[in-house]
């Protein structure tokens, strides 16, 4: 746990130890590759995700008409659309990431400082939906809400994603509560929001730090899970998802279809889980 | 042991209930009722039908009604394939389903467990090392890659197997679905049975033990392999909750006709009974499952009965 005397230097020593873990920074610098490619491809390549080169179809990656990935069976440029994908999953993950965390946040410390009925009750709320496939969660919201707009996307797999956030800030707070400094605080007079503020959530800064960036590529997951199933980034958008759906149905006569994707997609979750085991180690290296 | 099994089924049957409410009431809040499609009906001719499906009634009284309907097994018709209950489509796909998510299971244990006390016992090794990264490999990879990437390589590459289909069962085409189904599940095993294999063996009662002069098989077999494989028992009930979410996939993939698919299909047509209806057996299934986990696990640790 986070030394609260420590402060700033908490900081800086996790920053240094980060910077010293080979693994996480060969993964940040692939990452941040990975995903100015990903913004610059519109200017990179001429094509757009949804022009159509009728010459060339089904083309092999090449170096024919500028389609370095290939073309789909339309002749869609495979590099930009696969790069509008990863950009998609980028953008809703870390937004269904940041939510999440947010709602898990709030949701553990009060659970946690509140104590007694209160705490028994969402927590157990929390139990219930943790019992349930994830998945089921979010294909129960897509059929009463609709699918198809990135909005109720990232509503449906935020909703399911502050679970376990929820319980390890829970579990946090129950042990931060029973601190000095916080007894302290409260025998002066600060009143409990501000114990909550000022108190409980600089020190649970560390653990959700890595709990947000562990969290990503799980986001990541949903995501292209969901547009697979045909649930989630609908046509003619390009998501890592249902690309690798399009090209997995295609794999006979154009595999590159679905190796792309897959490998974009490998790629960005090996580097963000890379990036969040080291950020671990490096805010809490008690543990390891 | 007793009064452990019953509270833990006291707090599966609530969360059970929980599930069936939530999805009685969102199919009531749902924007759109189901006699919408029609052309429009005058008010006596609507009020006629909304007594008949007793949509007149109050909520509680419907929802009473939706417990009877749901005790008898009964999800009502499914609103996209007009032909069919939910109950009927249920019946068709879900003997599959569970055969696929059985199968993988099993391979799973067999796979995994074994794979995960050798790599324990051969630690530091050459083969703990393969081990280790190649349960890295397949926690890491989601389903709907390796699935594709299986077939690939095993379907069209070296025709070892057919790329997908069903052909009334034949167990050749359920083998790639399978072990794409437990590949994650395997590596997860082996990863948590050589954690805690690992662990045990640094306990003092099996120092003490190997000070008696006992074997090392002995002292596996005898001592150490119980309590090293409560992790992996506790693992099982998540385990089948994800089987249960990767054979939506895997179904997908695969093209096999089994429930998954209805699921992912009736999602798609927005057909709230027959998805609702398929979440509770799920859900149900889920929890069946977590259930017996949690009673092998009590009957594994006897500390645990007390929590």
């Amino acid at each position: 746990m986070a030394e609260s005397a420590a402060g700033r230097g908490l900081w800086r020593d996790a920053g240094r130890r980060l910077r010293a873990n080979r693994g996480a920074r060969a993964a940040l610098v692939l990452l941040g590759v990975v995903a100015l490619v990903a913004l610059l491809a519109p200017l990179i390549s001429p094509w757009a995700f949804d022009s159509l080169d009728w010459r060339h179809l089904a083309q092999p990656p090449g170096l024919a008409g500028a389609h370095w990935f290939g073309t789909d069976r339309l002749g869609r440029d495979l590099f930009v659309r696969t790069l509008h994908g990863v950009r998609l999953s980028l953008l809703i993950s870390l937004l269904a990431s940041a939510i999440s965390v947010g709602i898990g946040l709030a949701w553990g410390a009060i659970a946690g400082f509140a104590g007694g009925r209160t705490e028994g009750a969402m927590m157990r709320f929390v139990d219930v939906l943790y019992s349930l496939p994830y998945l089921f969660i979010v294909i129960i919201l897509s059929t009463v809400i609709g699918r198809g707009s990135i909005a109720v996307l990232l509503l449906a797999i935020a909703a399911v994603g502050w679970l376990t956030t929820a319980r390890i800030v829970h579990g946090q707070t129950l042990q931060l509560k029973r601190r000095e400094f916080i007894e302290a605080a409260r025998a002066t007079g600060v009143p409990t929001a501000g114990i909550l503020v000022r108190h409980i959530l600089p020190n649970l800064a560390g653990t959700v730090v890595v709990y947000a960036m562990l969290t990503v590529p799980q986001m990541i997951l949903f995501e292209s899970f969901l547009s697979f199933l045909g649930l989630g980034v609908q046509e003619p958008y390009a998501s890592l998802g249902n690309l690798i759906n399009a090209g997995a149905q295609e794999m006979e006569s154009a595999p590159w279809m679905l190796l792309v994707p897959a490998a974009f997609l490998v790629l960005l979750l090996a580097c963000l889980n890379l990036l969040g085991d080291g950020l671990r180690d490096a805010l809490d290296p008690r543990e390891h | 042991m007793l009064s452990y099994a019953l509270r833990r089924t006291a707090v599966a049957v609530p969360t059970l209930l929980v599930v069936i409410s939530l999805s009685f009431l969102l199919q009531r809040l749902a924007p759109g009722g189901p006699f919408d499609q029609e052309q429009t009906l005058t008010p006596a001719v609507r009020a006629n039908l909304d007594r008949v499906y007793g949509l007149d009634q109050p909520l509680a009284v419907q929802y009473a009604h939706y417990l009877g309907a749901l005790a008898r097994g009964d999800f009502g018709p499914s609103l996209s394939q007009r032909d069919f209950t939910v109950s009927e489509l249920i019946g068709q796909g879900l003997p599959l389903s569970a055969t696929l998510g059985l199968a993988a299971v099993l391979l799973a244990i067999l796979v995994g467990i074994p794979a995960g006390i050798a790599a324990a016992l051969a630690r530091g090794g050459g083969s703990d090392y393969a081990l280790t990264a190649l349960a890295a490999l397949g926690i890491a990879l989601p389903t709907f890659v390796t699935g594709p990437a299986l077939a690939l390589v095993f379907g069209l590459h070296l025709h070892w197997l057919p790329v997908a289909g069903w052909e009334r069962g034949a167990p050749r085409y359920l083998v790639l679905p399978v072990v794409t189904l437990a590949l994650p599940v395997a590596a997860y095993l082996a990863r948590l049975t050589r954690a805690s294999l690992l662990e045990v063996l640094r306990t003092n009662y099996v120092r003490s033990a190997r000070a008696r002069g006992l074997g090392a098989s002995r002292v596996l077999w005898h001592h150490a392999l119980r309590p090293a494989l409560l992790p992996a028992v506790s693992y099982l009930g998540p385990a089948v909750a994800f089987v249960v979410t990767g054979s939506l996939v895997i179904e997908t993939v695969f093209g096999l006709p089994g429930s998954g698919r209805y699921l992912v299909q009736g999602a798609i047509d927005r057909d709230y009974p027959l998805v609702l209806g398929m979440v509770i057996v799920y859900a149900a299934l889920t929890l069946a499952c977590n259930l017996a986990a949690d009673l092998v696990y009590g009957w594994l640790d006897p500390g645990a009965r007390r929590g």
